[in-house]
């Protein structure tokens, strides 16, 4: 096996020194009934020149040469190639968890300049080094305001990701943690402000918004903030599309941030590995969740990077952890430094801004053809839309597909009030042509409809 | 303090690297982004209110700085590809290159999770067959890869004990847990809902049966057991603590976390584990990347596969087991705990689990657990006679030996640990499991050759040596390294987390 560094000859000598007869004695610990002596039923060995083939051939089956109008949660951005040459030096793929600070150095200090950025772009004073994702960070916040506050019930946002939604039932589902769900203005698609001010209580815990929220739409950040604060709430916003935040203002308000990074340089990979991060104003730090890494000096007064307030953490903690959270995702979040490292304070926000145009010249593309209306006109938006469509998505969608196009995403499954609407999203690597190319196939009503 | 005669290092330089923040300039740019090809907009007039007036204060660097900055910070780590990384409980392995190559391939790397199910059949497909790679590995019947890391697979896995029980009609109201176990463990629990119940070792570091006995009853969810435990020995009387459990209406949890020293000889399915997290980034080679990301998948037994988190994939079509019906994901599951993560899980770790048993195969992954043993037991040979054992049971993957005799001399195990930096080695891991007063956990895994091994066993002998001739040159250690013995009080009392200039 040609990953293992051992002739026969040594083993034999290995065995031999521990005094052993045979490999078999070292394994005469385990019952003879549970030992396994059959051939594991797994593909065979093989060599590395079949194992890329198999994996170019899956590749190939997943059909590669679509123009593509997801979003949704996952974001297609155009990933700078030394991210990939950074991350895969070994020095930083092959270390573990920084502990020994000494030979750690390298991780450490990148994921100080990673809570720095994060701090820098959602407007908060701490952000941590990083959590699963954003489905996940979410509900991390939620628990996290949960403790600071004492409080027990949330409040959130229908227009907050569905899956993330989810995610924060299975994570509340025994902690005795009412939520309560505020819907959204059908003008706007923004947070029904009326309904948000009636159910916020001095019992909330917290509100959870998303912007921009799953139609696209930047919510009213000041407004909703005032409407929890008043009660005593925490506000938590979370931030599916991270590139928003170089055009959009950020959201200074909340108490809590949680976003997902995954457009900061991370490929789809088919939903993960991403990359959430907590942040959050600095009096609620040692509530927060996650590995932290703090500045210090070390015995001759060098600067330096360690692990720091791991008292929060399970492994010190144990059952009275501020999470379970122990690996999390420093690799992605290094892509994340990396990537916005590369574009900067002024990439960032032109890379947005290009985003934005493609989406606006987009929504008045779709929107123009027959039958077709863009919802939510009535509030800003970044780079996702929602457009409603006479002819169901069903069918529209079928000969999108004939011309190697996919539109966008059925809402209907998640929201069905709101009909034959589709979720689209255009970022910056979407071409003008394919935007006309879907549009021209939407205009064109097939022969006897 | 040099050390004379030891073959694994000598000193060389290394760059010295500010914050990147401090190497920025206004004007300096590390990007072009092509000419648009519709027409701009006026972010302000757009976004109105919402718009961003104060840009982030990132960094404007050129590309050849960023690749110096990031390359240098990198020189400053260790890494399993400079040599051996013994943190016991961790599973530093080889992290294949073809794991990487695969992972970044067309149609895979940037594959969006809502694609329509039928232009997505090639991903789907390698979920599939690493699902029933692993269902064969553990012995188990059913699985879900949803969980991120190996916490989260605990979470998912309580949850799904707890959904049985609910649905007999009683939650139950406590986990047992090892006192030797890892601190996930009673966390999780913890947020399952679960009040956690200590178990004490017996004299072996396994399970008391006696105590088990005590303890388990009409209110107890679950056993937390870690198998091979923490100190590298297996729980022999693992069936024996399955039947006391299960004459109870208790679960079995195992935490995979040591499962690099059963697979291919051993599966927890067939020794009466119910439901068991693995962690793709210890046993199945996904590098651990500076502490993620990680991937924690669950597997269990039938009874509990109604309660996994949706969505679930299937393979359409009335003969189910033939690999012919298109696969899709199943959210009809109305027992389901629910989702524990969006989308589908860390499927990039997928793609690298699935490279590394397809180069294995069955007699290399057997081989592979084989050497994992042989190399910790060749240690502990090795070792023995300079450094207490506190436990005299077989070992498996790993060793645990105890600070005893050098503390008498006032050099504790993380001072020998800090110490194995000088030598060239990252440190074994320290003071765990609490069981072992003073632990010091080897766990070299199977990618060790026997020369570097040998470099090992000389590193500590000579460590073990300056004990007792030169106690002050290990209490002060590193003393190779740009930084040592960092503040980590004065971090903690006035935390500085962020760059502000």
């Amino acid at each position: 096996m040609r990953y293992l560094p051992k002739s026969p000859a040594e083993r034999e000598q290995m065995l031999a020194e521990i005094g052993a007869a045979s490999i078999d004695d070292l394994f005469e610990v385990i019952p003879a009934e549970y030992r396994f002596s059959r051939d594991l039923d797994v593909p065979r060995q093989q060599a590395e020149s079949e194992i890329i083939n198999y994996f170019r051939a899956a590749g190939a089956k997943n059909a590669t040469d679509y123009a593509s109008f997801l979003g949704a949660g996952a974001y297609r951005h155009y990933r700078p190639v030394i991210i990939d040459s950074l991350v895969q030096r070994g020095e930083f793929l092959t270390s573990y968890t920084p502990y020994q600070a000494e030979i750690t150095q390298g991780t450490l200090q990148a994921i100080f300049e990673f809570q720095t950025m994060i701090a820098e772009l959602t407007g908060m004073d701490v952000a941590n080094a990083s959590m699963y994702d954003g489905s996940t960070g979410a509900a991390e916040a939620v628990l996290m305001a949960m403790r600071v506050t004492g409080r027990h019930k949330a409040v959130v946002a229908s227009s907050v990701h569905p899956e993330y939604r989810e995610v924060l039932h299975t994570y509340l589902q025994h902690r005795e943690m009412a939520t309560a769900l505020i819907g959204y203005d059908a003008k706007t698609g923004r947070v029904d402000l009326a309904a948000l001010d009636a159910a916020v209580t001095d019992e909330t815990a917290a509100v959870l918004v998303q912007s921009p929220n799953f139609f696209g739409v930047i919510e009213d950040i000041p407004a909703i903030a005032e409407i929890a604060h008043k009660k005593g709430a925490l506000l938590i916003v979370s931030i599916a599309e991270a590139v928003s935040l170089g055009a959009v203002r950020a959201p200074v308000e909340a108490d809590i941030v949680s976003m997902e990074a995954q457009s900061f340089g991370v490929a789809l990979s088919y939903g993960g590995p991403f990359c959430g991060v907590i942040a959050a104003k600095e009096q609620y730090l040692r509530q927060m969740p996650g590995r932290l890494v703090g500045q210090t000096v070390d015995k001759d007064g060098n600067r330096g990077f360690v692990l720091t307030l791991s008292t929060r953490e399970q492994h010190i903690r144990r059952e009275k952890a501020t999470s379970n959270i122990c690996t999390n995702q420093a690799l992605v979040a290094l892509m994340a430094t990396i990537f916005l490292t590369v574009y900067g304070k002024e990439g960032i926000r032109e890379l947005a801004e290009h985003n934005l145009a493609k989406a606006d010249y987009a929504a008045k593309a779709l929107s123009a053809q027959p039958g077709a209306k863009l919802l939510f006109s009535g509030a800003p938006k970044f780079h996702e839309f929602v457009l409603q469509t006479e002819e169901a998505p069903a069918t529209w969608s079928k000969r999108l597909l004939d011309e190697k196009i996919v539109g966008g995403i059925e809402l209907s499954r998640w929201y069905p009030e709101l009909g034959n609407a589709t979720l689209w999203c255009a970022t910056e690597v979407v071409t003008r042509e394919q935007i006309d190319a879907a549009a021209k196939v939407l205009a064109a009503v097939p022969v006897g409809a | 303090m040099a050390i004379q005669g030891i073959g694994k290092v000598r000193a060389h330089q290394t760059q010295n690297e500010g914050l990147v923040f401090e190497k920025s300039s206004p004007g300096k740019r590390g990007y072009k982004l092509p000419p648009l090809d519709v027409p701009s907009v006026d972010a302000s007039a757009l976004l109105g209110e919402a718009h961003r007036e104060n840009p982030a204060l990132l960094p404007e660097l050129s590309e050849i700085e960023i690749i110096r900055h990031f390359t240098r910070l990198s020189t400053w780590n260790y890494a399993i590809d400079l040599g051996m990384y013994p943190l016991g409980s961790c599973t530093m392995k080889y992290n294949p290159r073809v794991n990487e190559f695969v992972a970044r391939i067309d149609g895979l790397a940037d594959a969006h999770p809502y694609r329509p199910e039928e232009l997505a059949q090639g991903i789907l497909e390698v979920v599939d067959l690493l699902q029933r790679c692993l269902i064969e590995i553990t012995g188990m019947d059913a699985i879900t890869l949803q969980p991120a890391a190996g916490a989260h697979g605990e979470f998912t896995g309580i949850l799904l004990v707890r959904a049985w029980h609910e649905s007999r009609g009683n939650a139950r109201k406590k986990i047992l847990i090892p006192d030797s176990a890892h601190g996930t463990n009673p966390a999780t629990a913890a947020i399952c809902g679960y009040a956690v119940e200590n178990l004490k070792s017996n004299a072996d570091g396994g399970i008391d049966l006696e105590a088990l006995e005590r303890q388990v009853d009409e209110e107890t969810a679950a056993l937390m057991l870690t198998n091979p435990s923490t100190i590298g020995v297996f729980e022999s009387q693992i069936h024996r603590i399955a039947d006391i459990l299960h004459a109870k209406g208790a679960l079995l949890y195992m935490d995979g976390a040591n499962m690099n020293a059963l697979v291919g000889k051993a599966r927890p399915g067939d020794f009466g584990v119910d439901v068991m997290h693995l962690n793709l980034h210890k046993t199945f080679s996904t590098p651990h990347g500076g502490g993620g990301p990680g991937s924690g998948p669950v597997a269990c037994k039938a009874f509990l596969e109604p309660f996994l988190p949706t969505p679930v994939l299937v393979r359409r079509g009335s003969n189910a087991s033939q690999a012919s019906g298109e696969l899709h994901w199943e959210y009809n599951r109305p027992q389901s705990v629910g989702r524990v993560r969006g989308f589908y899980g860390n499927v990039g770790m997928f793609i690298r689990a699935l490279a590394y048993i397809l180069a294995n195969g069955p007699d290399g992954l057997r081989q592979t657990t084989e050497d994992a043993v042989l190399n910790a037991n060749y240690i502990r040979k090795k070792l023995e006679d300079v450094f207490d054992l506190p436990y005299k049971t077989a070992s498996m993957h790993e060793v645990v030996f105890s600070d005893k005799r050098q503390a008498a001399l006032g050099v504790k195990t993380g001072d020998i640990a800090k110490r194995l930096i000088d030598y060239g080695f990252h440190p074994y891991t320290v003071s765990f499991p609490m069981i072992v007063h003073g632990a010091m956990m080897i766990e070299p895994t199977e990618s060790e050759s026997l020369e570097e091994l040998d470099l090992f066993v000389e590193a500590m002998r000579s460590i073990a040596r300056e004990v007792e001739e030169t106690p002050e040159v290990v209490k002060s250690a590193p003393h190779s390294t740009r930084v040592s013995r960092l503040d980590e009080v004065a971090a903690a009392r006035k935390p500085i987390l962020r760059w502000k200039g």
